[in-house]
């Protein structure tokens, strides 16, 4: 059957493409949908139909699969086909005919018939049919053993597979053949099966085994017979021998190449002129940078993000070639995480460390943990062997090495290249005082746990032995070293501040050790800003508060001692102070704002306190040339108390200065005398915590001292306010005092000078100010009646709505659809039943009629003919 | 009593020696209360009471108290006018009387005893003595010393008040924390009137005595703090007894004016002008007796003349007080000191009261508002945070001093301030003419929320009045502390430059002057 259908099949096909072309060219045929208006743009799927063509196929796929359902509706029988390959489509039927061919013929030929001496017997070898040697040349190869093995005669799997249909189709293959044979049981024949197939594994492996005994025995034959025949040949074979390892040499050097990380790119060297270049890019960045921040214009868009100087950098005008590498980073996954990471990590000061280590890469896990080692028993000779350390052990890899190179060794040279400044001015010095330090502190340190432990560190070491001490900390504690370093360090940036402040207050103030220290504290909070400025608002809050605690009481406090002095000098140098608003430097304003109105000055050292203080204010708004009135007001203060003659003043002092009182005449000289003799030089600091003057003599000249300072202070005021409006207002009283109260005759030149150039700073006047208007504001535009007109861009789609309710109005609209279609397909389908019932009704009725006109005729004949017989017999 | 006995009890128990005194004078107090032999054992507390030991004193007085008042509660005491004690012998008593005689001189003496203690240094004993006086007060009360003339009346022990607000009133010692102590029992009514009469008394004869020739400071700050304790009811409470509370209005008012009415140190008026308008002023009869006190004070100048605004301000309001001048001298009360001074918030308070009326002139309100800012040049931050909405608010009121900040159809071409800062009449000092450039430097300040309050003026104010009530009392220290409690958005800036010096950094002023010695 299979044939001719598909003789009829392929015939078939040709004569529809041609009718297919022929139907779809038929006017009769085609139905066009007229469609009410002409969209442009619009594709559109159902402008032709061919109605004929799809109803004829609609019926005939409901008489191939309704219909027959229909007619098996009330069977319990069914007929299976069990020939082989009938149901199986994907079989042509040529190959079907084929292999039933076959199997017929297999058939035929297990039936043991021993007096028949066919021709078609097979002539073996050791059960190999002889012409399948033949054809195929042996190879005795193990691989091939196994994939034998491996595979299952098409028999076994046939009788496994198709729910054993394999098996009962031989079955009644068998009964075909001897159909007076018994039929054997389905376990008969699976034990059948069983036995066959180990039979025939058994002899294969036999089979094969001999062969392979035989060839090895063939070639060792060969081999003794070799030696005796002509000599090139064992060369050969020689070579044949060598040129296998070379092979896998040469294998091995490809698969290196191929996995050989490929070269990265790698830094330019620069030129002076592009390092020069970049760093000034630099600069002029963060410079404008600060002049955002100072304007104040970043509280309206916080949300901005940016990038500030990372903990990381170099400070060495690498921040473009920075980024850059990110972005190349993204190609090598490795790269890119352990560099974001660590910048994550910075920002987010309070997160465990154990990410760090992580971030180095699996493969620099060990190593680092090898370092670990070594700081717990004995570490590396000294903090600079570590950094070599480190890269001997990123030699075992390539990638680790560049890791390293990224996250270790960086922020390790950073950190001493803060230190560096200062001590690179003799470098054999330097060199000088390391090797002595080598030679007397010990390499390792552990983090200081208290404020105490760091003392006692530090306690009895000169300050560069300090510096070094500190470096050590650092270096021990790195945050990429172990998991809580991190923490350590940021606890010391704390204690390290308290220390400078225990330095400041000590009875002769350490003042050189703290200006050592200070670049520390600076690495530090670059390291760690959270921590920092948190630590530094501490230190701000409780003197203000305990300042606040005396104020209340009495109504005024005394200046705090040089320590928070330094304090304040140390939040210039670590914070920006021209922001316009900054968590640190902002308090601190206002601290430094409590401290001029609150503290009156009752004694020489705290004129010099004072005198620090303004000098503080005065670098704090620099920059961003921010009004202090209290500063001027203090200024004015400090003067007034140079004054001798208290009568008659033409100005007001402001609190906490008074007028008149005890202390209202610090500054006045003692002996007119004294003051030729006075020479300038700076103050100490020192002299905020304590004088020691001798006699009347130091005495005037450290009050002239303090005058001067006093006097070019104001001189560098009148020209950081000679912008503002009201200048003239804010200077008159110094204006006054200077003019008409302090008179330095018999005074030394300088005096006389700085006298005079700020009493010319503070009394020209600059630009007159014009009087006040309003900004000028758009005017509001009138209300218009013109149509708000919307551009639409997506054309026939919903606007107006979510996503989501688009999705839902979308799934709503398809399930309707296919209700409708449904709808309409079961209606036809009971159509078709409908139709199918009547014609067999028909067919049915049709026969009945037939039937019953046949017997009619019958009968008719039946009764023509007994008549006739009657009549007959009655003749 | 209790707190000197429960002390002795806790305190006591640890020394052997304490204990024994203790039990001592308990036991002898117990023998003097039961038995009538034993009276001569008073005698011996009496040398307790006089003994170095504090703690011992304490003991005695607390015995003394027990003492005489179970003898006062049983009337053992002798009643009337008393014989001298030397007549007791002579005169022909009976046996009880003798001994009430007795007992009543003893405690006359006790008296005296405890009144001299009161001069003590320690404290506790101070307080002691005065609690065990004030004891006998209420004793005396209850069964007056005195013959009593009718049966009915309250006689209250006058005498022995007397000499405790005497004792109160020391010229030599501050009396401050026991007049604190004090003022429990000026909580009653009876006590507070009598008290009251007998300070104006004694006001009245000490300042006699000292004839003006010197101050006592000593003195009257304890009659201060006497005086204002004295809390007068308030009126509704205590409509039912009318005719006592006038006469205590009337007391109260002899006893304020009697002491007012003489020269006061400047601290002084200080204290008494903070109470005034709130404890004083509303319990006078006539509260315009006040003004001459008030303007007296007003003239003073300086902190004394802010204080004095406020009683000013209830004669003004309450009792329509008319004071010439009045706006010319607010005007100059206006000074660089007021935003430093303690009073600060009750002056703008009051000045902002006072500017609230829409009737003042314009060229009035002008002074005021540029005056303010002329002073805001000295300010301190949270001064300024108060000042420039008063300012505001100031010309929100009268929008003809809109020229102030907005003046557009002046000639462009800048001129000087026509301003005249030391004129002090208001109306010729040339505001209206000014514009506000001290709040335009001001938008330079270095307070950030101080430059953005003052950038308001670059557009036109807004119409709703700013609410500095909240503002009045806010302290730099406050300000400080908001500063530091702002919520951190974004990292921390960070100083880019390196440091390697503790001098240097922006424009190396430190440096510049200082050395690192």
């Amino acid at each position: 059957m299979g044939k001719p259908q598909k003789k009829r099949g392929l015939a078939d096909k040709v004569r529809k493409t041609k009718t297919s072309n022929e139907i779809k060219n038929n006017p009769f045929e085609v139905k066009i949908n007229r469609k009410k208006f002409d969209i442009l743009g619009r594709k559109t799927k159902h402008d032709v139909g061919l109605p004929g063509v799809s109803r004829s196929k609609a019926i005939k796929k409901r008489q191939e699969t309704l219909l027959k359902e229909y007619k098996q509706k009330s069977k319990s029988n069914k007929f299976v086909d069990r020939r082989f390959g009938e149901y199986d489509t994907k079989m042509a039927p040529e190959d079907k005919i084929l292999k039933r061919f076959a199997l017929e013929r297999q058939r035929m030929q297990d039936k043991k018939n021993i007096y028949n001496l066919n021709e078609e017997e097979e002539l073996t070898h050791f059960g190999q049919s002889l012409s399948e040697i033949e054809k195929l040349n042996d190879v005795v190869d193990s691989d091939s053993e196994s994939e034998d093995k491996g595979l299952l005669s098409a028999e076994f799997t046939a009788s496994h597979f198709g729910g054993g249909g394999g098996l009962l189709r031989k079955k009644n293959a068998e009964e075909e053949g001897d159909g007076d044979g018994k039929p054997r049981s389905r376990q008969e024949l699976i034990e059948e099966l069983i036995i066959k197939s180990k039979q025939e594994k058994h002899e294969r492996q036999t089979q094969k085994e001999e062969a392979r005994v035989l060839t090895e025995k063939l070639d060792q034959d060969w081999k003794s017979i070799q030696s005796l025949m002509a000599r090139n040949a064992p060369k050969s074979v020689c070579r044949v021998e060598e040129s296998k390892p070379k092979a896998e040499e040469y294998d091995i050097m490809v698969r290196e190449l191929g996995f050989e990380m490929k070269a990265q790119p790698s830094e330019k060297m620069k030129t002076p002129e592009e390092v020069a270049r970049e760093e000034r890019d630099r600069l002029q960045k963060l410079e404008a940078d600060r002049q955002r921040r100072m304007l104040g214009d970043m509280e309206e868009e916080t949300s901005k993000k940016q990038s500030y100087l990372s903990a990381d950098d170099l400070n060495d005008g690498f921040i473009l070639d920075k980024e850059d590498r990110q972005m190349l980073s993204y190609q090598d996954g490795k790269w890119n995480i352990a560099e974001e990471d660590q910048n994550a990590d910075d920002d987010d000061a309070d997160d465990a460390d154990a990410g760090d280590d992580d971030d180095d890469g699996g493969n620099n896990d060990g190593s680092n943990d090898g370092e670990d080692g070594d700081d717990d028993d004995q570490h590396g000779e000294s903090g600079s062997e570590e950094e070599g350390s480190d890269a001997e052990s990123g030699h075992s890899d390539l990638d680790s090495e560049d890791v390293v190179e990224d996250d270790d060794a960086e922020v390790l040279r950073k950190a001493e290249s803060q230190a560096k400044p200062h001590c690179t001015l003799s470098k054999e010095e330097r060199l000088a005082g390391q090797e002595e330090a080598k030679a007397e502190l010990p390499y390792t340190f552990p983090a200081p746990e208290s404020f105490s432990d760091l003392r006692s560190l530090l306690h009895g070491h000169s300050a560069d032995k300090q510096c070094v001490i500190l470096e050590r900390i650092q270096k021990c504690n790195h945050p990429s070293l172990a998991a809580g370093n991190k923490l350590k360090l940021q606890k010391m940036f704390g204690f390290l501040l308290e220390y400078v402040g225990d330095l400041a207050t000590r009875c002769p103030p350490e003042l050189g050790t703290v200006n050592k220290l200070v670049p520390h504290l600076y690495g530090l909070c670059q390291l760690f800003p959270n921590a920092a400025y948190l630590a530094m608002q501490n230190v701000l809050s409780d003197s203000a508060h305990d300042m606040e605690e005396v104020v209340e009481v009495k109504g005024r406090a005394a200046l705090p001692g040089l320590g928070m002095l330094i304090y304040l000098k140390i939040v210039a140098l670590l914070f920006p102070t021209s922001d316009f608003r900054h968590p640190v430097t902002t308090p601190a304003l206002v601290y430094i704002s409590q401290l001029l109105t609150k503290c009156p000055i009752t004694s020489l050292e705290e004129v010099t306190g004072g005198l620090i203080l303004c000098c503080l204010t005065l670098e704090y708004v620099t920059l961003s040339q921010r009004f202090v009135p209290e500063l001027v007001s203090y200024l004015l203060g400090i003067l007034h108390l140079a004054v001798r003659d208290k009568g008659s003043l033409g100005y007001r002092v402001v609190p906490p200065f008074r007028l008149t009182g005890r202390h209202c005449d610090l500054l006045v000289t003692s002996d007119a005398a004294h003051a030729e003799s006075w020479s300038r030089i700076p103050l100490p600091m020192s002299g905020a915590q304590s004088l020691k003057l001798k006699d009347d003599l130091e005495r005037d000249h450290y009050k002239l001292s303090c005058l001067a300072t006093c006097l070019d202070l104001v001189k560098r005021c009148s020209s950081l306010y000679k912008s503002l409006p009201s200048f003239t207002q804010i200077f008159w009283p110094i204006r006054i005092l200077l003019s008409k109260h302090i008179s330095l005759e018999g005074h030394s030149s300088v005096l006389q000078d700085l006298h005079r150039e700020a009493l010319e700073a503070v009394s020209e006047s600059p630009e007159r100010p014009s009087p006040l208007v309003f900004e000028k504001t758009k005017p509001i535009p009138l209300r218009l009646f013109t149509p708000k007109i919307v551009e639409v861009l997506d054309f026939g789609k919903k606007r107006g709505s979510s996503k989501q309710e688009r999705e839902k109005e979308k799934l709503k609209h398809k399930y309707r659809k296919e209700l409708k279609g449904a709808l309409r397909e079961i209606r036809k389908d009971t159509k078709f039943l409908a139709r199918e019932k009547l014609t067999e009704i028909m067919t049915r009725d049709a026969e009945r009629k037939r039937k019953v006109k046949e017997l009619f005729g019958s009968l008719s004949t039946q009764e023509g003919e007994w008549k006739a017989l009657k009549k007959k017999k009655r003749k | 009593m209790a707190p000197p006995k429960s002390s002795n009890v806790t305190s006591d128990k640890s020394k052997n020696s304490k204990n024994t005194t203790k039990t001592d004078i308990n036991t002898k107090a117990d023998l003097i209360i039961q038995n009538r032999k034993c009276a001569n054992d008073i005698f011996d507390i009496f040398e307790h009471l006089q003994a170095e030991k504090d703690r011992d004193v304490i003991c005695a007085i607390g015995a003394c108290s027990r003492i005489f008042c179970a003898l006062m509660g049983r009337g053992d005491l002798f009643v009337g006018p008393l014989p001298e004690e030397d007549s007791l012998l002579t005169g022909k008593h009976s046996a009880d009387e003798k001994y009430g005689i007795f007992m009543r001189h003893r405690y006359n003496d006790c008296v005296k005893l405890l009144l001299e203690l009161m001069a003590n240094s320690n404290h506790q004993v101070k307080e002691g003595a005065l609690c065990t006086l004030m004891k006998f007060v209420s004793a005396e009360g209850q069964r007056p010393l005195s013959s009593v003339d009718w049966d009915c009346h309250y006689n209250f022990p006058r005498e022995t008040l007397k000499a405790v607000v005497c004792g109160l009133l020391s010229e030599k010692e501050d009396m401050a924390l026991l007049i604190s102590r004090f003022q429990e029992f000026l909580e009653m009514d009876d006590v507070r009137y009598y008290v009251m009469g007998l300070v104006s008394d004694s006001v009245g004869r000490v300042t006699a005595r000292a004839k003006e020739v010197m101050l006592l400071p000593i003195y009257q700050n304890n009659v201060f703090a006497l005086l204002s304790n004295i809390n007068m009811p308030s009126q509704e409470s205590e409509l039912t007894n009318f005719l006592i509370q006038m006469d205590g209005q009337r007391a109260f008012e002899r006893m304020w004016l009697g002491f007012l009415k003489h020269k006061l140190p400047s601290n002084m008026y200080k204290k008494i002008l903070v109470v005034l308008h709130e404890s004083i002023l509303p319990h006078l009869s006539q509260p315009t007796l006040m003004i001459d006190f008030l303007t007296a004070a007003y003239d003073i100048g300086g902190a004394i003349s802010l204080l004095a605004l406020n009683g000013l301000f209830v004669l003004i309001h309450q009792h329509n007080l008319d004071y010439p001048d009045f706006y010319k001298k607010l005007y100059n009360l206006l000074d660089s000191s007021v935003f430093h001074a303690k009073y600060r918030a009750r002056f703008f308070h009051l000045a902002d009261l006072f500017l609230s009326s829409s009737h003042l002139p314009v060229y009035l309100v002008a002074a005021f508002a540029k005056r303010l800012s002329r002073l805001a040049l000295t300010a301190p931050p949270a001064a300024l945070f108060m000042i420039l909405p008063f300012i505001y608010n100031l010309i929100r009121r009268h929008p003809a001093c809109r020229v102030l900040i907005h003046r557009p159809d002046a000639p462009n071409e800048p001129f000087d301030d026509p301003y005249l800062m030391e004129e002090d009449d208001p109306a010729l000092c040339h505001a209206l003419d000014s514009s506000l450039w001290e709040l335009q430097t001001l938008q330079k300040h270095y307070h950030p929320d101080v430059s953005k309050t003052a950038t308001v003026i670059n557009r036109p104010l807004s119409e709703q009045e700013d609410d500095i009530s909240e503002l009045l009392e806010f302290s730099t220290y406050e300000l400080f502390e908001r500063d530091l409690q702002q919520l951190q958005k974004q990292p921390v800036a960070l100083e880019y430059e390196g440091v390697s010096q503790l001098l240097e950094g922006s424009g190396k002023v430190l440096g510049g002057f200082f050395s690192l010695e």
